[in-house]
Protein backbone atom coordinates (compact mmCIF):
# COMPACT_ATOMS: atom_id res chain seq x y z
CA UNK A 1 0.00 0.00 0.00
CA UNK A 2 1.70 3.30 -0.85
CA UNK A 3 0.78 6.00 1.70
CA UNK A 4 1.48 9.30 0.89
CA UNK A 5 1.66 10.93 4.00
CA UNK A 6 1.88 9.85 7.93
CA UNK A 7 -0.17 11.92 10.48
CA UNK A 8 0.82 11.51 14.53
CA UNK A 9 -2.12 12.98 15.81
CA UNK A 10 -1.28 10.28 19.54
CA UNK A 11 -1.72 12.43 22.25
CA UNK A 12 -3.82 15.19 21.06
CA UNK A 13 -7.39 15.60 22.07
CA UNK A 14 -10.80 16.42 20.08
CA UNK A 15 -10.77 18.16 17.47
CA UNK A 16 -7.20 17.89 16.79
CA UNK A 17 -6.62 14.34 15.06
CA UNK A 18 -9.82 15.66 12.75
CA UNK A 19 -8.15 19.27 11.77
CA UNK A 20 -4.62 18.01 11.67
CA UNK A 21 -5.74 15.53 8.92
CA UNK A 22 -7.68 18.04 7.46
CA UNK A 23 -4.80 19.92 6.86
CA UNK A 24 -2.84 17.06 5.40
CA UNK A 25 -5.50 16.06 3.08
CA UNK A 26 -4.86 19.41 1.68
CA UNK A 27 -1.29 18.88 0.60
CA UNK A 28 -1.95 15.53 -0.86
CA UNK A 29 -3.87 14.67 -4.49
CA UNK A 30 -6.77 12.98 -5.63
CA UNK A 31 -6.62 9.18 -4.70
CA UNK A 32 -3.66 9.70 -2.54
CA UNK A 33 -3.55 7.66 0.66
CA UNK A 34 -2.97 9.18 4.55
CA UNK A 35 -2.50 7.40 7.14
CA UNK A 36 -3.46 8.49 10.61
CA UNK A 37 -2.63 7.69 14.41
CA UNK A 38 -3.96 8.25 16.95
CA UNK A 39 -5.18 7.73 20.45
CA UNK A 40 -7.89 10.02 21.30
CA UNK A 41 -10.76 7.09 21.59
CA UNK A 42 -13.61 9.31 20.47
CA UNK A 43 -11.71 9.63 16.83
CA UNK A 44 -12.95 6.14 15.81
CA UNK A 45 -16.51 7.79 15.61
CA UNK A 46 -15.45 11.00 14.59
CA UNK A 47 -13.26 9.91 11.56
CA UNK A 48 -16.50 8.23 10.64
CA UNK A 49 -18.48 11.12 10.76
CA UNK A 50 -15.75 13.02 8.78
CA UNK A 51 -15.53 10.57 6.16
CA UNK A 52 -19.13 10.97 5.38
CA UNK A 53 -19.42 14.40 5.61
CA UNK A 54 -16.33 15.12 3.74
CA UNK A 55 -16.08 12.66 0.76
CA UNK A 56 -12.55 11.01 1.75
CA UNK A 57 -12.90 7.02 2.05
CA UNK A 58 -12.14 5.04 5.04
CA UNK A 59 -10.08 2.03 3.73
CA UNK A 60 -8.52 1.02 6.48
CA UNK A 61 -9.05 1.00 10.45
CA UNK A 62 -7.72 -0.65 13.46
CA UNK A 63 -6.07 -0.86 16.45
CA UNK A 64 -2.23 -1.08 16.79
CA UNK A 65 -0.23 -1.14 19.82
CA UNK A 66 -3.51 0.29 21.84
CA UNK A 67 -3.88 3.13 19.00
CA UNK A 68 -6.23 4.08 16.22
CA UNK A 69 -5.02 3.93 13.04
CA UNK A 70 -6.97 5.30 10.16
CA UNK A 71 -6.00 4.79 6.02
CA UNK A 72 -7.71 7.21 4.03
CA UNK A 73 -8.62 8.22 0.52
CA UNK A 74 -8.39 11.93 -0.59
CA UNK A 75 -11.58 11.83 -2.80
CA UNK B 1 -17.82 0.73 24.32
CA UNK B 2 -21.21 2.62 24.23
CA UNK B 3 -22.84 3.52 20.41
CA UNK B 4 -22.87 7.13 19.83
CA UNK B 5 -25.15 8.03 17.10
CA UNK B 6 -23.44 8.77 14.31
CA UNK B 7 -25.11 11.94 11.54
CA UNK B 8 -26.63 10.15 8.98
CA UNK B 9 -25.04 9.68 5.63
CA UNK B 10 -24.88 13.07 3.68
CA UNK B 11 -27.41 13.54 0.46
CA UNK B 12 -25.36 12.18 -3.29
CA UNK B 13 -25.82 14.81 -5.46
CA UNK B 14 -24.29 13.13 -8.29
CA UNK B 15 -21.65 10.93 -9.28
CA UNK B 16 -20.10 10.22 -6.00
CA UNK B 17 -19.79 13.99 -4.43
CA UNK B 18 -21.37 15.10 -1.30
CA UNK B 19 -23.34 18.01 -0.52
CA UNK B 20 -21.96 20.67 1.12
CA UNK B 21 -23.43 21.51 4.49
CA UNK B 22 -24.20 24.97 5.64
CA UNK B 23 -23.81 25.68 9.22
CA UNK B 24 -24.10 29.02 11.31
CA UNK B 25 -22.93 30.01 14.77
CA UNK B 26 -23.99 32.52 16.81
CA UNK B 27 -21.55 33.54 18.92
CA UNK B 28 -23.20 35.87 21.45
CA UNK B 29 -21.72 35.06 24.71
CA UNK B 30 -17.69 36.35 25.99
CA UNK B 31 -17.12 33.61 28.30
CA UNK B 32 -14.40 31.25 28.16
CA UNK B 33 -16.08 27.94 28.16
CA UNK B 34 -18.26 29.42 25.25
CA UNK B 35 -15.76 30.62 23.49
CA UNK B 36 -14.09 27.46 23.64
CA UNK B 37 -17.15 25.49 22.37
CA UNK B 38 -17.51 28.34 19.57
CA UNK B 39 -13.91 27.31 18.45
CA UNK B 40 -14.06 23.55 18.82
CA UNK B 41 -17.28 23.27 16.41
CA UNK B 42 -15.95 25.99 13.60
CA UNK B 43 -12.58 24.08 13.45
CA UNK B 44 -14.29 20.92 12.77
CA UNK B 45 -17.09 21.87 10.86
CA UNK B 46 -14.42 23.17 8.49
CA UNK B 47 -12.06 20.21 8.86
CA UNK B 48 -15.53 18.35 7.66
CA UNK B 49 -15.73 20.29 4.40
CA UNK B 50 -18.70 22.18 5.77
CA UNK B 51 -19.47 25.98 4.77
CA UNK B 52 -19.00 27.41 8.30
CA UNK B 53 -20.02 31.01 9.01
CA UNK B 54 -19.74 32.86 12.34
CA UNK B 55 -21.79 35.61 13.18
CA UNK B 56 -20.01 37.47 16.24
CA UNK B 57 -22.24 40.24 18.34
CA UNK B 58 -22.66 41.31 21.70
CA UNK B 59 -20.12 39.84 24.43
CA UNK B 60 -18.77 37.60 22.01
CA UNK B 61 -17.40 40.46 19.88
CA UNK B 62 -15.06 41.24 22.69
CA UNK B 63 -13.61 37.68 22.01
CA UNK B 64 -12.11 39.09 18.09
CA UNK B 65 -10.92 41.99 19.42
CA UNK B 66 -7.23 41.69 19.12
CA UNK B 67 -5.36 40.51 22.17
CA UNK B 68 -2.87 42.86 22.18
CA UNK B 69 -5.60 45.63 22.16
CA UNK B 70 -6.17 46.89 25.90
CA UNK B 71 -8.54 50.25 25.93
CA UNK B 72 -11.30 49.85 23.10
CA UNK B 73 -14.17 52.82 22.34
CA UNK B 74 -14.53 56.51 21.87
CA UNK B 75 -16.30 57.65 25.06
CA UNK B 76 -15.34 56.73 28.60
CA UNK B 77 -18.11 54.41 29.08
CA UNK B 78 -16.95 52.52 26.08
CA UNK B 79 -13.59 52.42 27.22
CA UNK B 80 -14.81 51.76 30.59
CA UNK B 81 -16.21 48.31 30.07
CA UNK B 82 -13.26 47.40 27.71
CA UNK B 83 -11.44 48.14 31.18
CA UNK B 84 -13.74 46.44 33.53
CA UNK B 85 -13.33 43.08 30.83
CA UNK B 86 -10.44 42.92 28.66
CA UNK B 87 -11.11 42.34 25.19
CA UNK B 88 -9.31 39.40 23.25
CA UNK B 89 -9.42 35.64 22.71
CA UNK B 90 -6.74 34.99 25.34
CA UNK B 91 -8.01 37.04 27.98
CA UNK B 92 -11.68 35.46 28.47
CA UNK B 93 -13.22 34.78 32.09
CA UNK B 94 -15.22 31.57 32.78
CA UNK B 95 -18.78 31.82 34.17
CA UNK B 96 -18.36 29.87 36.80
CA UNK B 97 -15.15 29.50 39.32
CA UNK B 98 -12.90 31.74 37.84
CA UNK B 99 -11.75 33.30 40.88
CA UNK B 100 -10.06 36.44 39.83
CA UNK B 101 -8.10 34.00 36.49
CA UNK B 102 -7.45 31.28 39.33
CA UNK B 103 -10.23 29.28 37.24
CA UNK B 104 -8.75 29.75 33.25
CA UNK B 105 -5.19 29.66 34.69
CA UNK B 106 -6.18 25.84 35.85
CA UNK B 107 -8.44 25.50 32.78
CA UNK B 108 -5.40 26.07 30.43
CA UNK B 109 -3.07 24.21 32.77
CA UNK B 110 -5.07 21.31 32.23
CA UNK B 111 -5.80 21.22 28.53
CA UNK B 112 -1.79 21.51 27.88
CA UNK B 113 -1.44 18.51 30.02
CA UNK B 114 -4.10 16.68 27.83
CA UNK B 115 -3.03 18.08 24.64
CA UNK B 116 -5.91 20.67 23.94
CA UNK B 117 -5.98 23.70 22.07
CA UNK B 118 -6.80 26.74 23.14
CA UNK B 119 -9.22 28.90 21.98
CA UNK B 120 -6.52 31.30 20.09
CA UNK B 121 -5.03 28.72 18.47
CA UNK B 122 -8.55 27.08 17.13
CA UNK B 123 -9.55 30.48 15.94
CA UNK B 124 -6.45 30.33 13.89
CA UNK B 125 -7.14 27.01 12.62
CA UNK B 126 -10.67 28.04 11.29
CA UNK B 127 -9.23 30.72 9.39
CA UNK B 128 -7.31 28.77 7.77
CA UNK B 129 -9.84 26.26 7.27
CA UNK B 130 -11.55 29.04 5.78
CA UNK B 131 -13.94 29.75 8.55
CA UNK B 132 -16.32 32.66 7.60
CA UNK B 133 -16.55 35.30 10.64
CA UNK B 134 -18.98 38.23 10.51
CA UNK B 135 -19.20 41.03 12.99
CA UNK B 136 -22.08 42.80 14.02
CA UNK B 137 -22.39 46.19 12.69
CA UNK B 138 -24.68 47.37 15.70
CA UNK B 139 -22.40 45.63 18.43
CA UNK B 140 -18.83 47.30 16.73
CA UNK B 141 -21.37 51.05 17.02
CA UNK B 142 -22.47 50.69 20.40
CA UNK B 143 -19.09 49.40 21.49
CA UNK B 144 -17.03 51.85 20.18
CA UNK B 145 -14.94 49.10 18.16
CA UNK B 146 -13.49 49.95 14.96
CA UNK B 147 -12.40 47.22 12.10
CA UNK B 148 -8.98 48.04 13.07
CA UNK B 149 -9.51 46.77 16.59
CA UNK B 150 -10.61 43.49 15.26
CA UNK B 151 -8.41 40.47 14.32
CA UNK B 152 -7.47 39.87 10.43
CA UNK B 153 -9.90 38.76 8.17
CA UNK B 154 -12.98 39.23 9.75
CA UNK B 155 -15.89 40.16 7.09
CA UNK B 156 -17.20 43.05 6.60
CA UNK B 157 -19.51 44.11 9.32
CA UNK B 158 -23.30 43.08 8.59
CA UNK B 159 -26.89 43.41 10.86
CA UNK B 160 -29.37 41.02 12.17
CA UNK B 161 -31.39 40.36 8.58
CA UNK B 162 -27.89 39.43 7.24
CA UNK B 163 -27.75 37.16 10.10
CA UNK B 164 -31.34 35.95 9.92
CA UNK B 165 -30.64 35.54 5.79
CA UNK B 166 -27.50 33.35 6.88
CA UNK B 167 -29.69 31.34 9.74
CA UNK B 168 -32.36 30.63 7.00
CA UNK B 169 -30.75 29.41 4.70
CA UNK B 170 -28.22 26.93 6.85
CA UNK B 171 -28.70 22.92 7.60
CA UNK B 172 -27.64 23.97 11.57
CA UNK B 173 -27.69 26.88 13.70
CA UNK B 174 -26.47 26.81 17.24
CA UNK B 175 -26.70 30.45 19.19
CA UNK B 176 -23.58 30.10 21.78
Amino acid sequence: MDIKLKVDATGLSCPLPIVRTTQAMKTVGAGDLVEVVATDPGSVKDFEAWSKSTGNSIVEQGVVDGKFRFVLRHK
Amino acid sequence: MTDVAVAPAPEETGEGAVKTKKVVIVCYSGELEKTWATMILASTAAAMDMQMTVFVTFWGLQSFVKDSKRITGQNWMQKMMSFMQRPGISHRKLSKMNFMGMGPWMMFKLAKQYNVSKPKELLEMSAELGVTFVPCQMTMDMFGLKQSDLIDGMGDPVGAATALDLMTNADSTLFI
